[in-house]
């Protein structure tokens, strides 16, 4: 048992040195080794876990973490001092909050783009087919709050429309709204396109035109009290490349 | 039942070291966060954010809510700690452990669970609506639910105990000397589990005003509507961190006056 925990502590010693090492190491050097972790919106969870995975897969001895959340709270969580390496916001505004906060380490780089759906039940019961159905008296809608990206882009899409929503809940996040679209609590609500095809059979999503629509932009930044920034880079530039591919099949768009 | 008036009086018991020292750093752990929320709180703008109508109207909510479910608890929390500590049959330790499961239960899952049961694809929620035409999910009703669900067990706990370690002599006099059974429960059970039934709904009066994981679940969040104080602080936290500081401390001395002035009333000031 001793022995375990003295080879236990020695492999931690040792990946914290390469880990130290990989930070000195030029950026794009074939030494990439240790953790780094990722802050990602929500809405990326599904095409960064995938793409984790082949990161991983293709750099044996790295690991990349993540922990998603909305835009504006992991924001607020790293100002608070949350360790991390690499930050993801699912628009510009949260991003400028951390470069006005002075913990960034570079200018970000917007990766993907996301567009709005109208997301309904299974067999689209209330016959939704455009924003304006969704004035409808009677119909429960629900909508992000107002702080969250997904909320203000809703809101700004529901004013191209000309509509005036009062919806029933202001969810926290936008897997939220999805969460009570799929329980049959709502009879709808509005959230990225890639959070419909991630949900499955579930869900259904009716299209808003793009002349309606608003285009989330993703920006991707390394944070300035990252630890392996050389890992960092590598994460990033991957999901410029062959990430794009990945983020593909979940419906994002490249810039 | 000792009263006090009898009891010898003692020298004052010595503290050893060890116990004075562990309970500061207990106490020091509840402290420091209390004070790190104090230090960072905007004092100029606070009197602003306290007097907004987002505010004043989660505030509202929050205590309406908080009583309410309170008050559910007592009169469904009280015969079910009665039946767990005076009624064997078969079963009540399992009833008993899925009864308290909500203490141990993520509340986000609890109110899953309660959307399953209540809401309109329910178990139950349907046929509610359908036949009653009451809608839970995304109402006040469904707030004071959830957090219902996730404090009574705090109150059955409290009172079951009280009740188990009572003396059922008086109870038995009482019945002796012709008292019926209500008259018993009335008159001589309850009056002498007081202590247990009052710390009882403190603690869930407590738990159901810091509830957050079940409310925004089961009843999402809109002003006024379904958004307590802490589904407010946790979204304000996301925008604005000092209106979210200053929310979380109007919880704080609403609750402590609570705490304080109901203490002094229910258990004698000490």
């Amino acid at each position: 048992m001793r022995a375990r925990l003295a080879a236990a502590l020695g492999l931690m010693a040792v990946t914290a040195l390469s880990g130290a090492c990989g930070t000195s190491a030029p950026a794009g050097s074939p030494a990439l080794s240790g953790t780094i972790t990722v802050f990602a919106a929500s809405s990326l969870n599904e095409g960064y876990t995938a793409m984790g995975k082949e990161f991983q897969k293709s750099h044996p001895g790295t690991m990349v973490t993540f922990t998603f959340g909305g835009s504006s709270m992991l924001v607020s969580q790293i100002q608070q001092g949350a360790i991390g390496d690499v930050f993801a916001s699912a628009d510009q505004p949260n991003m400028q909050k951390l470069i006005d906060a002075r913990l960034t380490a570079e200018s970000p780089i917007v990766f993907a783009r996301n567009n709005l759906e109208i997301v309904v039940g299974k067999g689209n019961p209330q016959h939704i087919t455009n924003l304006s159905d969704l004035g409808r008296s009677g119909l429960v809608v629900v909508l992000c709050a107002p702080a969250v990206p997904c909320g203000r882009y809703a809101a700004q899409a529901l004013q191209k429309a000309g509509v005036t929503v009062r919806p029933a809940s202001q969810e926290a996040d936008v897997k939220a709204v999805l969460s009570k679209v799929a329980l049959g609590e709502a009879d709808a609500g509005i959230v990225y396109i890639t959070d419909v095809k991630a949900a499955g059979t579930a869900v259904e999503g009716v299209a808003i035109p793009p002349a309606l629509n608003v285009v989330a932009e993703y920006p991707i930044v390394i944070l300035k009290d990252s630890q392996n920034r050389a890992l960092a880079r590598a994460f990033i530039s991957y999901i410029l490349t062959d990430g794009r591919r990945i983020l593909a099949g979940y419906g994002f768009t490249s810039p | 039942m000792a009263s006090p008036a009898r009891r010898q009086p003692r020298a004052r018991p010595s503290a050893p070291p060890p116990i004075v020292i562990l309970a500061g750093a207990g106490a020091a752990f509840f402290i420091i966060p209390l004070i790190g929320l104090l230090l960072r709180t905007p004092w100029t703008s606070a009197w602003q954010e306290l007097g907004s109508p987002e505010v004043l109207a989660a505030l509202r909510l929050s205590l309406l809510a908080s009583f309410s479910a309170t008050a559910i608890a007592l009169v469904l929390g009280v015969p079910l700690a009665w039946t767990f500590a005076r009624l064997t049959f078969p079963g009540r330790s399992v009833l008993r452990a899925l009864t308290v499961l909500p203490m141990v239960l993520p509340p986000v899952v609890g109110g899953v669970a309660l959307l399953l049961a209540f809401g309109r694809r329910g178990l139950i929620g349907g046929w509610l609506a359908t036949a009653f035409g009451i809608h839970l999910p995304f109402t006040t009703a469904g707030a004071i639910m959830a957090e219902t669900f996730v404090a009574m067990p705090f109150l059955v706990i409290t009172v079951e105990a009280g009740l188990r370690s009572m003396d059922t002599r008086f109870e038995d006099a009482a019945r002796t000397l012709g008292a019926g059974r209500w008259t018993v429960l009335w008159r001589v059970t309850l009056p002498l589990v007081r202590p247990s039934l009052m710390a009882g709904a403190v603690l869930c009066w407590a738990r159901a005003l810091g509830e957050f994981g079940a409310t925004i679940t089961f009843a999402g969040n809109f002003p006024g509507r379904t958004q307590t104080m802490p589904l407010a602080v946790y979204l304000a936290l996301e925008t604005n961190p000092d209106a979210a500081i200053v929310l979380s401390l109007v919880l704080l001395v609403v609750s402590l006056a609570v705490l304080i002035g109901l203490r002094d009333r229910w258990f004698g000031a000490s």
